[in-house]
């Protein structure tokens, strides 16, 4: 398991070089730069800034010296674009943002997802069934920037209960929309995935055998179906968590909470290579963490897999 | 993304089920139509779907409007006069800049639909051979290349998408192949899997007996045994597909004015949704919904066919 | 050199007398305010560094407006007002101006000293500090801030000087009339000497940050709000009504209207297309009022230009061909005004030129058109396919959207349309890398110069590339004349016969306010507003 753990993490790294380099050129490519704007910007003045952040040096060192910091003195330099804050700063103040809700939502889609599913495997084929199969099926397909506006115009406009956007500094009420709309689509994979693997794990003989012991049905369930029928589950957790990265450029976009999604988006567009650079590596990293997790996480329930 | 976890899910049920069950070619065929067949919900979405493309196809020949057309008797006049009516010809009613939803919607489900499975097809088409290739030569160059695609998978893969939209600029073909060279991972996982059970088996053995060169038993034998898993898979695919576009056409990084997608109806909809002009987001909507509904109910429905143990 | 600028004269009069007024929140004593008074306005995601010599764009310039004072601010109609300085005095040929300060004092308590100024102002042309507003020292005339910025001066030379801690002095290098009028501008604003050397990059962060403005900072989370408090120590303390400003960021112009709606803004921007019924629904809450800027199609015309824009009738025939009415009427439908000429009609002192085709029906302009564009030798059986690139947005998609069909119906002309980021359109531009492109200039101070200047063959703005000795020649004339009034008319003549812009429409502002909200300078065109002026009444 260790040597699993030290294997996993021997490749980490070299992924995030391959990251760096790649984000570093593509951006390099990239036509315009973080200084374009309106007024066309006179020669000398532009000498004067391209000297100040060192991008008068050639391309390669650069990019040494852009690792080099990132390695040796966890620095990713100056935003181009903000030009009073470096990028630790900017993770410092989205990086939690997103974080939060994140979390909530990965916890709340587990949870709610998983009862989901199971509900409707036991309830196999009533109507509470065909209920759950068709929110599952209704919430996986209408993207979260159709649904943001209508949370906000449903729970801010008429109801009158939640702030439409903001974040104010994380209180309860800002984070309850932005939670809603990244997790409902994952609520829905959950609940399907749960529900046809609990109803694989229902047919399966062993659960044949307790039933016929006389065991109690929510005793079966919890005792015996439910830690495999979550295996398909937990393989799914890694993806959930990068699918709700993504989903923070949306939610970030929409609810203006000053998270990593708005960043990364708004650098991107306005070219400020240090930030999405940094952002990128931050989230590479964490990718990983994730995954190396949920493998962790599979082999701890499913004592078959060997490394 | 949905895309990795649809592989896992394919791959656990199919992983299963390949090792007990022999691939007989054409009568393992048969029977998978016949359970196919069986499955009404998943038959009614087939229909749905030829219904779909049938439309845009003849669609546009009753048109009374060109995708680029300003009607000027409208434009300004939007949410009064906007609306859906037979009479002027604007069946789905006109968008906020007076151009008739109608046709522009039958555009856009061909865009998305040809987004959706051509790069389906190009990340069906690297998987399949990375993952055909990684699995039967098997040995170091396996383990090289699964871990090649290890590091890959920790990439933060929309944004690299993001930034090479931005790069290159907003095309359409670098559209679907970005889209599809993002989501090829999965496929090649559960392809080499699937090659692994199968290169042991007696055809193969023959075929090497016999002296057919590597990459031919990849390309002749391999390759199309696997056929129903990637079916089933690029099925699946689609709607991740469209979806992922749609996404991509809310950032404003989607495709080119004047032609439009679905993802970019959508999003132009849901911005005035609350100007009571609702045609705007209903129709293409309507149409993502009913063709990802589609797409999934028929790659489950080929799923569970291809997979008798299923249920 | 003698006076040159009779309008200016009239302005530097009109100053000097009107030294004595100070302008803050003019309450009136029946007014019942509200008990809590919070100002929340609606901002894009672009409020970067609060560092007055180093913002660029308008949002943060709303926010630096608050948190800093120059010496005159911008009075409700525009006109400058007092701030840091109590009255000036300028000498003959408004080369040398001399400022008399007042006892202010920064958020800390230290006095505002002349000496702050000259640090302030060092700082924007500082090559260390990089500013890209470094120029605008430069195009107000200071003496030496072009070589300064060059490298070639040391930062001493600067035409600012304290003469004592309340007095300072302005050397110019050419007559400048309308210098108090450039003084409100963030670039032109004091630091903090201590706190800026002291705290480094990191000075305006909201612990370490120093201001002399009506607020000081308490909140800057840049993507979500910045929050700002009333200064105790602002030197007209007294009057300030405004406890709290909350600018809130909120990217989606729509969502911008459900949260006004919801009561958690006071003020937004009307999503375009929006303002009819916005006003229908609620008159007393949505204002439209002209503005600064102007919407134009940038021309290629160098050489790397296509053939067809190379003919003077093709860009006749295309420019005719625009109907700003539709434009105006249908697509924006925000009060904005059809233009023909570059220079916006609300410059102070700017007479409009008559513009042929201003006068003409748009039946007559298509007419014309057509026939240009035939004698060009084009046509049906040679169609013509141009280029058109523009930033992505709604906006700017709709007006192109009609303008293409326009010309597709008219002339049979097809346009490609491409659009990017504003970083790449921008770059575009200015290196001629189009055919045509979306543009749009505000003015940086109020005189005409602001606009016609960007016709001058070697303006970095020029966009166009464009290059006529007349206009040069004009321009030049322009700056030395007692009344340059007919030289600008001239030169807007020239542009409307030889098109290297398609003017479309003069800017306006259209936006939603709560009825409580008071003291907004409506007629200011620049639209400087400062949150120390306004109050708010209860319901």
């Amino acid at each position: 398991m260790i040597a699993f753990i030290l294997k996993r993490l021997a490749v980490a790294i070299p992924t995030l070089l391959v990251l760096i380099i790649l984000s570093f050129i593509l951006m390099k490519v990239a036509p315009g730069s973080p200084f374009s704007g309106e007024k066309a910007i006179p020669e000398t003045v532009m000498k004067n800034i391209l000297a100040r952040y060192g991008l008068d040096k050639p391309q390669w060192q650069q990019l040494l010296e852009y690792i080099y910091n990132i390695i040796f003195r966890f620095d990713f330099g100056p935003s181009f674009v903000y030009r009073d804050r470096t990028v630790n700063d900017i993770i410092a103040q989205g990086f939690p943002v997103t974080v939060k809700y994140g979390f909530f939502a990965f916890i709340f889609a587990t949870v709610i997802g998983v009862a989901m599913g199971i509900f409707a495997a036991i309830r196999h084929n009533s109507w509470g069934d065909y209920l759950a199969v068709g929110f599952t099926v209704g919430a996986q397909v209408v993207p979260n920037f159709v649904l943001a506006p209508i949370l906000v115009l449903v729970f801010t406009l008429w109801l009158r209960w939640l702030p439409g956007g903001g974040w104010n500094d994380g209180q309860w009420n800002y984070v309850v929309l932005p939670v809603i709309a990244l997790a409902t689509s994952y609520v829905a994979n959950i609940a399907r995935i749960m529900r046809s693997s609990m109803l694989e794990v229902l047919h399966s003989n062993f659960i044949r055998t307790a039933r016929a012991k006389g065991m109690p049905g929510w005793q079966v369930i919890v005792k015996h179906a439910l830690k495999p029928a979550m295996l398909p589950v937990v393989s799914y957790l890694g993806p959930v968590f990068v699918g709700m990265i993504t989903g923070s450029v949306v939610i970030d976009l929409f609810f203006s909470t000053g998270g990593i999604g708005q960043w990364f988006v708004n650098s991107a567009l306005g070219r400020d290579y240090s930030t999405i650079l940094g952002i990128t590596i931050l989230l590479g990293a964490l990718t990983i963490a994730a995954n190396l997790v949920v493998d962790i996480l599979y082999a701890w329930i499913d004592p078959k897999i060997r490394y | 993304m949905l895309v990795e976890a649809r592989s896992d899910v394919v791959a656990t049920q199919e992983g299963t089920e390949a090792a007990s069950t022999p691939v007989k070619g054409r009568s393992l065929w048969h029977d998978a139509g016949r359970r196919f067949l069986r499955n009404r919900a998943a038959v009614f979405f087939v229909g749905l779907l030829v219904l779909i493309v049938l439309f845009t196809i003849i669609g546009p020949y009753f048109a009374q409007y060109t995708i680029e057309k300003v009607d000027w008797s409208i434009l300004g006049k939007v949410p009064a006069l906007g609306g859906p009516s037979l009479a002027n010809g604007h069946f789905f009613g006109v968008d906020q800049t007076g151009r008739d939803l109608y046709i522009r919607v039958i555009q856009g489900t061909q865009i998305s639909l040809v987004v959706g499975v051509l790069g389906s097809a190009v990340a069906v088409v690297v998987g399949t051979l990375y993952g055909a290739i990684a699995g039967y030569f098997g040995g170091r160059l396996d383990s090289a290349m699964m871990r090649f695609v290890d590091i890959l998978y920790s990439i933060p893969y929309m944004f690299i998408l993001i930034l090479l939209l931005i790069i290159f600029g907003r095309s359409f073909s670098l559209l679907f192949v970005g889209i599809g060279l993002v989501s090829w991972l999965g496929m090649a996982r559960v392809v080499r899997g699937q090659t692994l059970t199968l290169k042991n088996r007696e055809f193969v053995e023959a075929a090497v007996a016999t002296g057919v060169k590597p990459l031919a038993i990849v390309i002749r034998h391999i390759v199309p045994n696997l056929l129903g898993i990637v079916v089933v898979y690029a099925t699946l695919l689609i709607p991740e597909m469209i979806l992922l576009e749609s996404f991509i056409s809310f950032l404003g990084l989607g495709i080119q004015e004047p032609n439009t997608s679905l993802g970019a109806l959508i999003s132009e909809g849901a911005q005035t949704m609350q100007y009571g002009t609702f045609w705007q987001l209903g129709f293409p909507l309507a149409f993502f919904v009913v063709i990802l509904f589609a797409f999934f109910f028929v790659g489950d429905g080929l799923r569970d066919a291809l997979d008798p143990k299923d249920r | 050199m003698k006076l040159r600028n009779v309008l200016g004269v009239a302005i530097a009069a009109a100053l000097l007398s009107s030294t004595a007024m100070t302008y803050a929140a003019d309450v009136p004593a029946d007014a019942k305010l509200a008990a809590e008074q919070v100002f929340k306005y609606r901002v894009l995601d672009n409020i970067r560094a609060l560092d007055p010599q180093l913002v660029e764009d308008v949002d943060t310039a709303y926010v630096t407006n608050q948190l800093f004072e120059g010496l005159y601010n911008a009075g409700p109609d525009g006109e400058p007002v007092p701030g840091v300085a109590e009255s000036y005095t300028a000498n003959d040929d408004f080369t040398v101006f001399t400022f008399k300060l007042r006892d202010a004092k920064w958020s800390n308590g230290d006095p505002v000293t002349a000496q702050d100024f000259v640090f302030g102002w060092q700082r924007a042309v500082d090559p260390a500090l990089a500013s890209t507003y470094a120029y605008f020292v430069g195009l107000v005339n200071i003496a030496n801030a072009d070589d300064i910025v060059a490298g070639k001066k040391p930062l001493t030379d600067l035409g600012v000087k304290a003469i004592d801690d309340k007095t300072l002095e302005v050397t110019l290098r050419a007559s400048t009339p309308w210098f108090p009028r450039t003084l409100a501008h963030g670039t032109l604003f004091p630091v903090n000497q201590k706190v800026v050397t002291e705290k480094g990059a990191d000075w305006t962060k909201p612990e370490n940050i120093v201001g002399n403005g009506a607020y000081v900072l308490a909140e800057n989370s840049p993507g979500e709000r910045v929050v700002l408090k009333r200064n105790p120590n602002y030197w007209n303390n007294d009057k300030t009504v405004i406890e709290e400003v909350q600018f809130l960021t909120i990217n989606d112009e729509n969502q911008g209207l459900t949260r006004w709606r919801a009561g958690e803004v006071d003020q937004t921007d009307v999503p375009a297309g929006q303002y009819p019924a916005l006003e229908a629904e609620m008159p007393d809450q949505v204002y439209s009022v002209p503005q600064f800027c102007t919407y134009y199609l940038s021309v290629n015309m160098t050489d790397s230009a296509p053939d067809a824009l190379k003919d003077k009738g093709v860009r006749q025939a295309l420019n005719l061909a625009i109907d700003r009415d539709i434009i105006v009427n249908a697509v924006l439908q925000g009060g904005q005004q059809p233009a023909y000429s570059f220079t916006n009609p609300n410059t102070a002192g700017f007479t409009m030129p008559t513009i042929a085709a201003a006068g003409m029906t748009q039946e007559e302009r298509d007419a014309k058109a057509k026939e240009l564009f035939a004698a060009a030798g084009y046509g049906p059986d040679k169609p013509l396919t141009l280029d058109y690139i523009y930033n992505t947005s709604e906006a700017h998609k709709a007006i192109i959207v009609a303008v293409s069909q326009m010309w597709k119906e008219k002339l049979g002309v097809n346009i490609n349309m491409s659009d990017m980021e504003f970083a790449v359109l921008s770059d575009r531009r200015h290196t001629q890398d189009y055919e045509l492109a979306r543009n749009a200039w505000c003015g940086d101070y109020n005189e005409a110069s602001t606009f016609v200047s960007l016709y001058d063959s070697k303006s970095e703005q020029n966009d166009s590339g464009w290059s006529n000795p007349e206009v040069d020649k004009l321009l030049a004339d322009a700056k030395l004349a007692a009344d340059p009034g007919p030289m600008y008319e001239q030169i807007e003549q020239i542009a409307a016969e030889e098109v290297p812009i398609m003017p479309i429409y003069f800017y306006a502002k259209v936006f939603l306010q709560k009825p409580t909200v008071k003291g907004w300078p409506y007629d200011n065109v620049e639209q400087t507003w400062y949150a120390k002026d306004m109050y708010i009444t209860a319901e």
